[in-house]
């Protein structure tokens, strides 16, 4: 690669330049030190207007955030009063680098109430879930190799990927989860062009952000394809025990030792776990279970990273298991997200109807809706925020690379209660509106949404576009945003 | 000016490029400190008005980017305080963030600007605007490039290869801005020049921002580190230099700029004419950023920019 020429001074053509000086460069050096893969790491606009959003009178619908303000208090300064009664010193001490093994029992617990036997032999805590992607790509992933995921997909794996310069495929999902033909067409296409995927990361239930479950058909059927052809495939499944209705399905990991004829080992699924979901983000405890050998170059790399997760929280985790009534607790978080998930759709009907299409996951912490083509959502996002005070995830965080998503948007309706998601909803289809209407005064016709229709939508009279063309918010919002400043 | 000044740093605020300009506070913060003076650093809020009361610094550098910090309000409300700043005053700043007026004013001078249309977003809602959009793409041509009137980032900034394609580029750039330029494409290099106050202003060496990845350009890499390789001095013809210095120096005059400012260039392809896009009249200060480049290339460390631009605020 061409080398950057900031130190380049010769050139006579600058005008002001002098012979000798030091060449350091002071301001270049930190440049010039970069190591190449920071190249693709990149902080964008998008993500920068992010971080604004956290403004208290802005009502943020994009977080990935369950709501922890459920926990009982009193359990939690319990159970921590039990920890350090019973085990100050161990709990801050080091501990192993594949986690304790009281956490490890806890494990095992939540897999099988996930109906997936395994093996507490090929667990490993980690940092958060997030840190099993991050593993595993420094495990598998050389700069140019690629990794097949769906389309959307998780926007926070996307810096993990650019990361370690992987090349992504991401394959267009729709209401049963990524297309098994689409996903073989692609690989054949990789093959020949010599190119080497290494692994499939998939989000099987009520994928983040785009909602859909993976068929149970399409889960065989991924297995098949990935023993065919010798890939490993990631599972991340932080939101399985997040059902708000239908039959619960079982994991890859569970149909892959089915496949092998064993009781409880996959060998070609990574299965990642969190515990953020259905305990806490806060304690940033997650696992993988992997086949041995890619456990023990996970372990390797998780030395390398951080020696092992926080003994403090790993040892909570056994006390509250201890303590029992874990699962409980997952039904009270159930109850409360399906509520606020048929809040956030009756609210979306009503602000947003002809304007958008919408997912309808059957569990999980989010939506997301597609608009007229024409609408950039981080635009949008601008002005939402700016003017009506409102957040959401722009549809570009999920994609890898180019335009992708532009027009969507990722809504999470389970961090924040029932009144404010009817409000936040409310002033996105205001902006909305707003933009549609501006788009018909250009065009002189009427917008409307394009992309597959994934929810059933109410039939209503009160047509959307009626209030599009009255607009008489410019003054207003001008008045606002000089009190903001 | 005393050896030793109480220097207020204005940086941060709610903008849209509020992590640059809390990076060019820090960076400003730390050469001030380096020359002697006594430094503080304000991120702008509500309490800015207050903060400034208590602390009555003998000078404010302003390190804001984006809305607020580079249109005039904070330099309008340093003059109401009395109290010293640094860079432009509130009409230049009006001239030079509002691209349409300083397109204007250019055009007016005889200075080459790409030729350009604006429109307001009201003229489109209530004057049935969207019925003459066709004309102005008919005397602009494609590509064409559509920008919010105010604002430095990338955000809103949109391409558009056809005729299909204006109107979401519009929406998308009205959501920042009620008024919304339209700009003929100049395919070509990149160029910008520094300028610091003189008689007459100095120009600096140019630097050209070249993007990283061949064939590949878009708006939001010229803002971010990494997607962009910044050369310095650009290599030009010598009289192309020239001529892009004496450009930026007619505009620095022309648009009134006081102490520093950067000016962006296009040097066209076909035509090998440069041409005058726009004027930053809070130039970024990070490490990495086009001015201090631009300084050191014409062998001025970063606290000696300093150093002149704040003198710069005593002496207006």
């Amino acid at each position: 690669m061409e080398k950057p020429r900031l130190m380049d001074r010769s050139s006579t053509s600058g005008g002001g330049g002098r012979g000798a000086r030091p060449t350091a460069h002071e301001l270049a050096r930190y440049e010039a030190l970069f190591a190449t893969r920071t190249h693709g790491m990149k902080s964008s606009a998008m993500r920068e207007m992010m971080a604004l959003t956290e403004r208290p009178d802005v009502i943020s619908l994009a977080g990935g955030l369950p709501d922890t303000s459920t926990f009982p208090p009193e359990l939690y300064a319990e159970l921590m009063t039990d920890v350090s009664h019973e085990s100050t010193a161990r709990a801050l001490q080091y501990g192993p680098t594949e986690g304790m093994a009281a956490t490890t029992k806890c494990i095992v617990e939540v897999m099988a109430a996930e109906g997936t036997a395994i093996d507490p032999a090929d667990v490993i805590v980690t940092t958060g879930g997030q840190q099993v992607i991050d593993l595993v790509c420094k495990t598998l992933i050389d700069p140019g190799d690629v990794i097949v995921t769906e389309a959307p997909t998780y926007p926070g794996a996307i810096p993990t990927f650019s990361a370690y310069e992987a090349a992504v495929e991401q394959i267009e999902i729709d209401s049963e989860g990524m297309p098994i033909d689409r996903l073989e067409e692609t690989l054949d296409r990789l093959h020949a062009e010599g190119r080497r995927p290494k692994f499939i990361y998939t989000i099987p239930n009520f994928q983040n952000p785009g909602g859909a479950t993976m068929s149970l058909a399409r889960r065989r059927r991924l297995v098949e394809v990935a023993r065919e052809r010798e890939l490993l495939v990631l599972e991340d499944n932080p939101y399985g025990l997040l059902r708000y209705e239908g039959e619960s399905l079982p994991t890859l990991y569970s149909l892959d030792a089915q496949a092998v004829g064993r009781e409880a080992a996959s060998d070609l699924v990574i299965y990642l776990g969190t515990f953020s979901k259905i305990l806490s983000p806060g304690l940033r405890l997650g696992w993988a279970v992997a086949p041995r050998p890619v456990l023990d170059k996970l372990n390797l790399g998780k030395q390398g990273s951080d020696l092992c997760s926080s003994p403090v929280t790993q040892m909570f985790v056994a006390a509250y298991f201890h303590h029992g009534g874990w699962l409980h607790y997952v039904e009270t978080l159930r109850d409360l997200y399906r509520t606020r998930r048929d809040a956030m759709i009756e609210a979306l009907e009503e602000h947003f109807g002809d304007s958008a299409t919408w997912t309808h996951p059957e569990g999980g912490l989010f939506i997301w809706v597609t608009l007229d083509e024409r609408i950039d959502t981080t635009d949008l996002l601008a002005q939402a925020r700016t003017n009506e005070g409102v957040a959401f995830v722009p549809g570009r965080a999920a994609y890898m690379y180019a335009q992708s998503g532009a027009s969507s948007m990722r809504l999470n309706f389970a961090g924040i209660p029932e009144p404010q998601i009817k409000e936040g909803i409310r002033r996105i289809g205001k902006a909305i509106s707003e933009q549609l209407g501006l788009l018909g005064s250009l065009t002189g016709s009427p917008a409307k949404a394009h992309g597959p229709i994934l929810s059933a939508r109410a039939e209503t009279d009160t047509a959307p576009l009626a209030d599009v063309v009255e607009l008489p918010r410019r003054d207003d919002a001008r008045e606002r945003r000089s009190q903001d400043r | 000016m005393s050896a030793r000044a109480k220097v207020a740093v204005l940086k941060g605020g709610p903008s849209l490029e509020r992590s640059v300009s809390l990076r060019s506070g820090a960076q400003v913060q730390a050469g001030l400190q380096r020359l002697g003076h006594d430094v503080t650093g304000i991120d702008v809020g509500p309490g800015l008005v207050g903060e400034l009361l208590d602390l009555r610094p003998d000078a404010v550098f302003i390190a804001l980017h984006g809305r607020d910090g580079e249109d005039g309000t904070v330099q309008s409300l340093m003059e109401a305080l009395g109290l010293p700043y640094t860079g432009s005053g509130p009409s230049a700043c009006i001239r030079c963030t509002d691209k349409i007026l300083a397109k204007h004013l250019m055009h007016e001078a005889g200075i080459p600007t790409p030729d350009f249309q604006a429109l307001r977003e009201t003229s489109i809602r209530d004057l049935g605007a969207g019925a003459a959009v066709g004309a102005v793409e008919a005397r602009l041509g494609f590509p064409l490039v559509v920008k919010p009137a105010r604002g430095g980032s990338a955000l809103g900034v949109k391409f558009a290869s056809s005729s299909g394609e204006l109107p979401g580029a519009m929406v998308g750039a009205f959501s920042y801005d009620d008024d919304v330029l339209l700009e003929r494409h100049v395919k070509g290099r990149d160029l910008a020049v520094s300028l610091l106050d003189g008689a007459p202003p100095r120009a600096l060496p140019v630097v050209e921002a070249v993007p990283r990845k061949e064939g590949f350009y878009n708006y939001e890499a010229r803002y971010q580190i990494g997607m962009t390789t910044f050369v310095c001095p650009a290599e030009l013809p010598a009289d192309t230099t020239e001529r892009a210095q004496q450009l930026a120096v007619q505009v620095y005059e022309l648009l009134g700029c006081h102490g520093f400012a950067r000016v962006d260039l296009m040097l066209e392809e076909s035509s090998g004419e440069l041409w005058v896009l726009e004027t930053n009249v809070v130039p970024g200060m990070t490490e990495t950023s086009l001015l201090p480049q631009a300084a050191n290339a014409a062998g001025l460390s970063f606290d000696q920019v300093l150093e002149g631009v704040l003198a710069g605020a005593f002496d207006r």
